[in-house]
């Protein structure tokens, strides 16, 4: 058994905007929009790896079509397969879990529904499953008879969670799990997360904006921008020595607790520029403190900077030399 | 560049009491109570952050204050005296024109809470219209200065776009130069930067901040993010079920707080400077407005709860200098984090 759980390689999703009769009559080009533009990403046996980025540059659609609800236009995802068994394997969690289970069944039906489509388990254990399901995310059997208009965001979030493991996939791609959960339940679900991971050895591709519960959760990190991949790196390194100015800029924009750890050495003008007019050379350039003539001519690609960890930019070393500042202490500023 | 601004109507302040007195503010539906007797105070040109999770009344809060209660919902108790006058019985019209020269809001979606037919510098230029008694080519003037204020690029072509045309960064800016728009003295903000990317976050909390600072306006600044009112905030309200739990300076609250909840709240976020800290959620989920019975509504979830706390609500009292908390066991709480 091979130590990877998906393999994307040069991976591309371009959306046509569609061409009207009158623009194909006069011959115009359609505006194409590239959300995802040659990404090669591993996802590793029995790790968190979290995706971020800011909206926009290509995180949901990665994920898309990492469970096959969308395929790439040019690339492959390894391992490949079509049909139920192929969707069984990677399952999904979405943002909201209001809007992503179906009110007009109970919990129970939504599991049972599922295990008998899939052939889980024989009939007879249907109901048995469906116990150990919500068992396994902390809940008690007697919500399987319950809708989930009666359940609190985070129990929500839980079943979602129950309604993915019910196939046992190998990879869970989990796309803003905990961001509309309030703040006291949310560590309950990212706990959740952690113990699923280490007794079942699922793989999870974990999609967030808020980068301290990505250093929570996450072995590794990738960071988007505008459809490519920037910056792959282990947690702890890519937060203490980040080699790619737009993960620095991520850093320094994150609201802080401590007292004296706020920098704005690279706080970002403006905003994302849009994926239909993407720049020339570097995409980051237009926003880059370090960005020189080389940046305006040179698309920099994916490389190895030390072990185990790349970044795409030209400057990767030069931002080595430039230290993060030290959280100040956690006291009362009298 | 505000040569040009005339000064902006003003009402009588009292200038020694605090600009802003919340007091025993209740508001609910004909069935329910959502905020039950909140008071705290702002002080001219101070910040003060609310934070509490979904359903804690935080935005009602803040709503009542403004006079923008959703329809069914109204304030049943209490008084909110600005400047020394309570607003609550006041002519409906007179706090009306109070409405933007002297407090202002700030939403959270700036997609749902701008005019969608309009472009954004005629609605910039509205409030000034009205209340300053501007004519159009001086309020479309000033609508631009605004903009460019708010650190918008290319104002004059950008007053020209329609809300649709704009970035959710550069809505929210549109918003704030709305709000900032006739000087006002309060300026409320309903999670301003929730719907926004974290760089563009960074980039809207230190425009408020250096607005605040620039004209002494006062913030009073709603959210759910602890971290974003350490950045912002100089004092802190902590909501939960509709009560303040705990009242105080941001750098003391926040490092030794004196109330289960908020030190529960602490402990469960994540928090980028200390990423080896184990996060303790809060055990349950908020307790449902509907039927809340007597005594402390964070009994059923506090891990300090003891006979008294069921039956009676602890008063929200002074436990420290500066520092109020409604519990009854703050002292068992311990010292710092």
């Amino acid at each position: 058994m091979s130590d990877t759980a998906v393999q994307l390689s040069g991976v591309t999703k371009t959306y046509g905007t569609g061409t009207s009769w009158l623009a194909r009559l006069t011959r115009q080009r359609a505006a194409t929009l590239t959300a995802v533009d040659g990404v090669d990403l591993e996802l590793r046996r029995g790790e968190v790896l979290a995706l971020v980025g800011e909206s926009g540059s290509g995180k949901s659609t990665l994920a898309k079509i990492l469970v096959g609800s969308t395929s790439p236009t040019t690339g492959t995802v390894e391992p490949t397969g079509r049909g139920k068994a192929a969707a069984r394997r990677v399952q999904m969690v979405f943002q909201d879990p209001y809007s992503s289970l179906n009110p007009r069944l109970t919990v129970g039906a939504v599991l049972a529904e599922l295990l008998r489509l899939h052939e889980i388990v024989p009939r007879a254990q249907v109901r048995a499953e469906c116990e150990r399901l919500v068992n396994l995310v902390g809940l008690e059997a007697d919500v399987l008879d319950a809708y989930p208009s009666q359940f609190s965001g985070g129990q929500r979030q839980r079943l979602a969670i129950a309604r993915a493991l019910a196939v046992r996939p190998d990879v869970l791609v989990a796309d803003e799990p905990v961001s509309a959960l309030d703040v006291s339940v949310q560590a309950t679900v990212l706990d959740l997360i952690a113990r699923l991971r280490a007794e079942l050895g699922l793989s999870v591709l974990f999609i967030a904006h808020n980068l301290a519960v990505v250093q929570h959760l996450a072995d590794r990190v990738a960071v988007m921008y505008l459809g490519r991949i920037v910056e792959v790196a282990p947690t702890a390194e890519l937060f203490s020595s980040p080699r790619h100015p737009y993960t620095r800029a991520l850093i320094d924009s994150i609201p802080r607790m401590a007292a004296g750890s706020v920098n704005d050495e690279f706080e970002l003008d403006g905003e994302p520029p849009s994926p239909y007019d993407v720049p020339a050379g570097c995409r980051f350039h237009p926003r880059c403190p370090l960005a020189t003539d080389e940046c305006r001519a040179t698309d920099p690609p994916l490389l190895d900077v030390g072990t185990a960890r790349q970044s795409a930019c030209l400057h990767a070393d030069q931002l080595a030399t430039i230290p993060l500042p030290e959280p100040g202490p956690l006291e009362p500023q009298r | 560049m505000t040569s040009t601004q005339p000064a902006p109507f003003r009402v009588g302040i009292d200038e020694t009491v605090p600009l802003l007195r919340v007091r025993d503010l209740s508001v609910g539906t004909s069935g329910a109570t959502i905020v039950d007797g909140v008071s705290f105070d702002v002080a001219a040109g101070e910040r003060t952050g609310i934070v509490g999770e979904s359903g804690s009344g935080k935005s009602l809060t803040l709503r009542a204050i403004a006079g923008l209660l959703p329809r069914g919902v109204r304030v049943t108790g209490g008084a909110v005296e600005y400047g020394g006058t309570d607003l609550l019985t006041m002519p409906a019209r007179r706090r009306r024109a109070l409405m933007g020269p002297e407090i202002a809001m700030v939403f959270q979606e700036p997609m749902t809470a701008l005019n969608p037919v309009m472009r954004v510098g005629d609605q910039i230029a509205e409030g000034p219209r009205r209340h300053l008694g501007l004519g159009k080519a001086e309020a479309a003037d000033l609508a631009v200065q605004m903009m460019a204020r708010t650190g918008i690029p290319d104002p004059a072509r950008r007053a020209r776009a329609y809300p649709h045309e704009l970035s959710g960064g550069l809505r929210q800016r549109i918003m704030i130069a709305m709000a900032v728009s006739c000087g006002p003295r309060l300026l409320l903000c309903d999670e301003p930067t929730t719907a926004l990317d974290v760089t563009v976050q960074l980039q809207v909390l230190k425009l408020l901040e250096r607005l605040c600072e620039d004209t002494g306006t006062a913030l009073v600044f709603v959210t759910h993010d602890l971290a974003v009112v350490n950045q912002t905030c100089s004092a802190v309200d902590v909501m939960y079920a509709g009560h303040v739990v705990e009242s105080g300076p941001v750098a003391e609250v926040f490092t030794a707080p004196k109330h289960p909840y908020t030190r529960g709240l602490l402990e469960s976020a994540p928090d980028f400077d200390r990423p080896d800290r184990e996060l303790v959620p809060i055990p349950g989920f908020p307790p449902n407005v509907a039927d809340r019975g007597p005594g402390c509504p964070f009994a059923p979830r506090c891990g300090y709860v003891v006979d008294t706390c069921r039956t009676q609500m602890p008063p929200l009292a002074t436990v420290a200098p500066g520092r109020l908390a409604a519990c009854f066991e703050t002292d068992r709480l311990g010292e710092a984090l």
